[in-house]
């Protein structure tokens, strides 16, 4: 079994009105579905790149596979084990198997404890004894590449790049197998966004870790990934290798996506592909391909039958009717 | 300024036995009413006791009755904060309607239902005044952990692997305690009003116990005579409230770094 994490059919879903006002207002379906019949893998060792919109589920669903957000239906399976249905008790040991990378590096630190207080805890959380917490933490900062006198700082006084060495050092405790990033790069200055990413690299390398990172820098993921799966309100409309989306993009949403990624040279003109509208909300989803509502290439047969996954020869996946391979 | 109030008082209080210079409840019938001397420095009562060692004593139960009270109410809000602002939402539901239905009392008709039920007596008051000011923390500690509970900070320590006992009480407490702190430092004075509110009306500390109230309430009675005791009672219950109000709003802006613009 190569498979490390593997998602079947996943449904997570918000409640948006109270009880009493769905029965007042007669709303007959009081839930949102922010991830919807979402099926992927990630290989050991292997990186997925999960893109999307903002809103598009990216978020919710790493935090349904640590358990963070209640799933409604659907299996999540890591390593063997799986995880829905889960008690809260029963998920603590999961969690020291997958770390967690939060958006906001300083937000994602405890801001009344110090650097070593933070990673000495994962230790105390899991009760592991017998561990010189003071020789870890230094042992952990210097594989992060952070000086041991960050030890006695308090998360305000990190820059965004040390805080989220500091949040890398902390999974890195457990040693999980696999770390689940959510936007690992927003909010840092490129070159600090280089140096975190070579640091995951890096740690890829030497811990054979498998990474699932969460993000809407295509630049970024195009380097770093092996595979992707893009997301379109709640659903993976498209997933296969990085190479071939990138050479080749079969579902029209991941062709506006990356046509709409800056190009560095001014003089290259490409063909402008804008998506029209905005995204639709999650309460009212369009029937038939949820996208046709801003694709260029929408049919008669996109507004009525909801296209299922189709396999295409190179691996990939991809939900349309008309795919543009 | 509030500080130095409130370490005189507190040491007036702690030291009272080495301070005050009478017994304060021996009567002596042939010295009732004396104005201030060098012998009563505050002169004496309607039954001869000497007042300053009266006030003397008095703060000292006052501060006892005060500081019992509002660490107590400071403990049960916190706690009970906490579970309805982390545990579920039935539990949630259920304490704020307590607490609202607590609040909707006022404290005094509270209290005379109370005394009248238990009888007045130190426990009974501060019984009274916990119970009414529980909701007043209680509620501040739930809001900050509401809004604390979704940050990314928790849901880190969630992922991490961390329960909740542990997330409450080494992450969001040490959030939480700042304000509450101020908060019970300005309710210093409130218990203290409460209390002497309630010697004052007969409710309180049973005499002969010196109390700030009920000195008052024996001013109150002879105000014809002598306006000495009455400014005996009242003067160090308005130099007390000055004082833990000054302290609070010196330890907010210590705090609330936001709050520093002079």
């Amino acid at each position: 079994m190569t498979d490390l994490l593997a998602i079947q059919g996943l449904r997570v879903r918000f409640r948006t009105v109270g009880f009493v006002r769905a029965l007042i207002d007669r709303i007959a379906d009081p839930y949102i579905d922010a991830v919807l019949d979402v099926s992927l893998k990630v290989r050991r060792g292997e990186t997925l790149g999960l893109v999307g919109e903002s809103g598009s589920g990216k978020t919710t669903l790493a935090r349904a596979v640590l358990g963070l957000v209640p799933v409604h239906s659907g299996s999540i399976n890591v390593a063997g084990r799986e995880l829905v249905g889960l008690k809260e008790s029963e998920y603590r040991a999961v969690r020291r198997e997958l770390g967690m990378m939060f958006q906001d590096p300083v937000a994602s630190l405890s801001p009344r404890k110090n650097v070593r207080n933070l990673l000495a805890e994962p230790f105390h959380i899991h009760g592991i004894r017998g561990v010189d917490t003071e020789a870890e933490a230094r042992r952990l900062l210097s594989i992060v590449g952070l000086h041991q006198g960050f030890l006695t700082a308090y998360a305000h006084q990190l820059s965004g790049g040390q805080a989220r060495r500091v949040g890398v050092a902390r999974t890195l405790a457990l040693k999980p197998k696999m770390i689940l990033a959510d936007e690992p790069t927003a909010g840092l200055d490129v070159s600090v966004q280089g140096e975190i990413l070579n640091l995951m690299n890096e740690l890829q390398r030497q811990f054979g870790l498998s990474y699932l990172i969460v993000t809407h820098n295509l630049p970024v993921i195009r380097h770093v990934s092996d595979r992707l799966a893009i997301m379109y309100l709640g659903r993976l409309v498209e997933q296969g290798s990085t190479r071939s989306i990138f050479a080749k993009p079969a579902h029209p949403y991941t062709q506006a996506l990356l046509a709409a990624v800056p190009q560095p040279d001014p003089d290259k003109r490409r063909d402008q592909l804008e998506l029209k509208g905005e995204i639709p909300s999650l309460r009212r989803r369009p029937p038939g391909c949820e996208f046709h509502t801003r694709c260029v290439h929408a049919q008669a047969r996109c507004r009525i039958e909801p296209p299922g996954p189709i396999p295409l020869g190179d691996g990939r996946e991809v939900r349309c009717h008309f795919p543009l391979v | 300024m509030g500080f130095i109030i409130v370490v005189l008082l507190v040491i007036s209080a702690l030291g009272a036995d080495f301070l005050a210079t009478h017994d304060p409840f021996r009567m002596a019938p042939r010295q009732r009413m004396l104005d201030p001397s060098a012998e009563h420095w505050l002169g004496t009562d309607q039954l001869g006791r000497d007042v300053y060692s009266r006030v003397i004593y008095g703060g000292r139960i006052a501060l006892w009755v005060s500081l019992t009270a509002v660490s107590l109410s400071l403990i049960g809000g916190l706690i009970l904060g906490m579970l309805a602002g982390y545990g579920p939402r039935w539990l949630d539901n259920l304490l704020v309607l307590v607490f609202d239905a607590v609040r909707s009392f006022p404290t005094i008709m509270f209290a005379l239902a109370m005394v009248t039920l238990l009888g007045p007596s130190i426990p009974t008051i501060i019984t009274v005044i916990v119970v009414a000011s529980i909701p007043v923390y209680g509620r501040i500690v739930r809001i900050q952990t509401l809004s604390m509970k979704e940050t990314e900070f928790v849901l880190a320590e969630r992922a991490l692997g961390a329960g909740p006992v542990r997330i409450l009480f080494s992450h969001i407490l040490p959030n939480v305690i700042g304000p509450l702190l101020i908060l019970a430092s300005m309710e210093i004075p409130v218990v203290i009003t409460i209390e002497a509110g309630l010697s004052f009306l007969g409710l309180g500390v049973r005499p002969p116990t010196p109390t700030w109230g009920s000195i008052l309430q024996d001013g109150y009675q002879y105000i014809r005579d002598t306006p000495w005791l009455v400014i005996a009672g009242g003067l160090p219950l308005i130099l007390t409230t000055l004082g833990f109000t000054f302290l609070g709003e010196a330890l907010r802006d210590a705090f609330d770094p936001k709050l520093n613009r002079h």
